[in-house]
């Protein structure tokens, strides 16, 4: 169909930066994220909102970023794992994911990190079986997950300080 | 994957929403969280023109309390809905809710969404047949309600007119005699459920003066079953009678084979969940506090 599909104007703050484009509306968030701004960070793994790869905080809130248009985040704010960084030294979490071998191949770390964000924001104290329904919604093929929950302990004792 | 092409419209009240919708007719979608909708679009199993996205609409995701009334917007996400208060006073609302997919998708999906979808597989509309909920929806013809019963037509059909959308959920408190549950099976947090049972019930002095029972991912629709609540409605909840009612609405069951399991197996799934809910509710009833979460596989 030769239709003329018109761009939308959005203006999305990411990791702190705001940036401002042109986007057709049917660019999802995690391409745009990728694609357009060149943050590889944030993984794709299946397309379909089942593995939770594609994982951020949009307004604080964990979501899946192939299941969301980028025109759906106009005026929201955007945290990706490129963010959990500050002034080069590694978030809690990170550390704690790198030290208890949260991670083998590592490509549902920056989604598991994410959804940990998320948890830890509500539940700075979580059980193992509140970590495991908070991490649900990311699949692991590498690790079996109990170093994954290892890891978010650790985190959040650090961060209790 | 991208869905195919479409214009976007953002609208900031129902009635331009409405009217929006009307001008462009069929080739246009209310978008709401999206959790249902964009999936099906990069599948391609929709191909809509044109998207209206309801989501900047003020007012229309409040949880309140009105009276003995509970009042819930179409546009309240899973979440906002399972950590309300409305959710903290009635425990079946909490079950339901805390197990819809994963912590990602209820901060998206919303029951306007869930309910619009008319997909049997969704667990609010479940739950809201329980609680004889009744939906507050406008349209070019202005605003009528719709008990949750009559919304649904078909498997993915519901009975609202051509640019007609939910705006709101109502149903009574359940008074202090009476306690519900919602009790699910699934493979995994991402998945929607195999099976899932809600049930109502009030009790007067040990017999059941009232009951409701529902179930979801059963059939194309929503299944309910009369006969089943008559076995217990002004009976004493024994272990013969629940299995009775059990037997009852399985057999009014029509689960579809897939992926999820064969029939049989989730008839045996839903004939135990059935009786898992009612006893659960039950002790709710008699002043128990029960946690009650999705089992997987
Ligand atoms: C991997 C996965 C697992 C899932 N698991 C579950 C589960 O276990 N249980 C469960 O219940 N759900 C599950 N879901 C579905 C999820 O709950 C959706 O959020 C919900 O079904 C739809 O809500 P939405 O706001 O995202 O609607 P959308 O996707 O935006 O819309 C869905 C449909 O409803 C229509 N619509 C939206 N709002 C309205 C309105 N106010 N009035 C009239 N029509 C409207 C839209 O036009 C569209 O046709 C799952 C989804 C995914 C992707
Ligand atoms: S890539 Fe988004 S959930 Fe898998
Ligand atoms: S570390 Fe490889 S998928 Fe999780």
């Amino acid at each position: 169909m030769s239709e003329v599909i018109e761009k939308v104007s959005i203006r999305i703050t990411i990791n702190g930066q705001s940036y401002r484009r042109k986007v057709e509306p049917r660019l999802l968030l995690v391409q745009f994220i990728r694609e357009e701004l060149g943050l590889t960070g944030t993984h794709v793994g299946c397309d379909v909102t089942y593995c939770g790869a594609c994982t951020v905080l949009v307004d604080d809130k964990p979501t899946k970023s192939c299941t969301l248009l980028a025109v759906q985040a106009d005026g929201c704010e955007i945290l990706t794992v490129e963010g959990l960084e500050q002034d080069g030294e590694l978030h809690p979490l990170q550390k704690a994911f790198s030290e208890n071998h949260g991670l083998q191949c590592g490509y549902c770390t920056p989604g598991m990190l994410m959804s940990s964000m998320a948890l830890l924001a509500e539940k700075p104290d979580p059980s193992p079986a509140e970590i495991r329904k908070g991490i649900s919604g990311n699949l692991c093929r590498c690790t079996g997950y109990n170093n994954i929950i290892k890891s978010i302990q650790a985190a959040a004792r650090e961060m209790a300080g | 994957m991208y869905p195919a092409p479409f214009h976007y419209h953002r609208v900031d009240s129902l009635q331009d929403a409405i009217s929006r919708l009307a001008e462009l007719g069929d080739s246009a979608r209310a978008l709401a969280g999206g959790q249902t909708l964009l999936v099906w679009m990069k599948l391609r199993f929709d191909e809509p023109r044109h998207l209206v996205d309801l989501s900047r609409i003020p007012g229309l995701s409040d949880i309140r309390l009105e009276g003995d009334e509970v009042c819930i917007g179409a546009l309240a996400t899973h979440a906002e809905i399972t950590k309300s208060a409305v959710a903290a006073a009635i425990p079946s609302v909490y079950d339901c809710g805390s197990g819809i997919a994963d912590g990602q998708i209820r901060s998206r999906g919303t029951i306007g969404g869930a309910l619009g979808s008319a997909d049997p597989s969704c667990d609010w509309p479940v739950l809201l047949h329980t609680l004889d909920a009744v939906l507050t929806c406008t349209g070019p013809e202005g605003t009528r309600s719709i008990p949750v019963s009559e919304l649904v037509e078909d498997i993915y059909t519901t009975i609202l007119q051509p640019a007609e959308l939910i705006t709101g959920i109502r149903f009574r408190m359940p008074p202090e005699n009476s306690a519900g549950a919602y009790c699910g099976f699934k493979r995994c947090a991402p998945a929607y459920p195999t099976a899932s049972v809600a049930v109502q019930l009030t009790l007067e002095d040990d017999i059941c003066s009232e009951v409701r029972i529902a179930l979801g991912s059963a059939g194309l629709t929503t299944v309910t079953s009369k006969e089943a609540e008559n076995i217990l409605r002004g009976s004493r909840l024994t272990e013969a009678n629940i299995d009775k009612a059990a037997q009852a609405i399985v057999a009014a069951a029509e689960p579809v084979p897939d992926q999820r399991g064969a029939e049989d197996f989730k008839r045996a799934v839903l004939h135990s969940l059935v009786k898992r809910a009612v006893d659960i509710a039950m002790r709710r009833c008699q002043g128990e506090t029960i946690g009650v979460h999705r089992e997987y596989v």
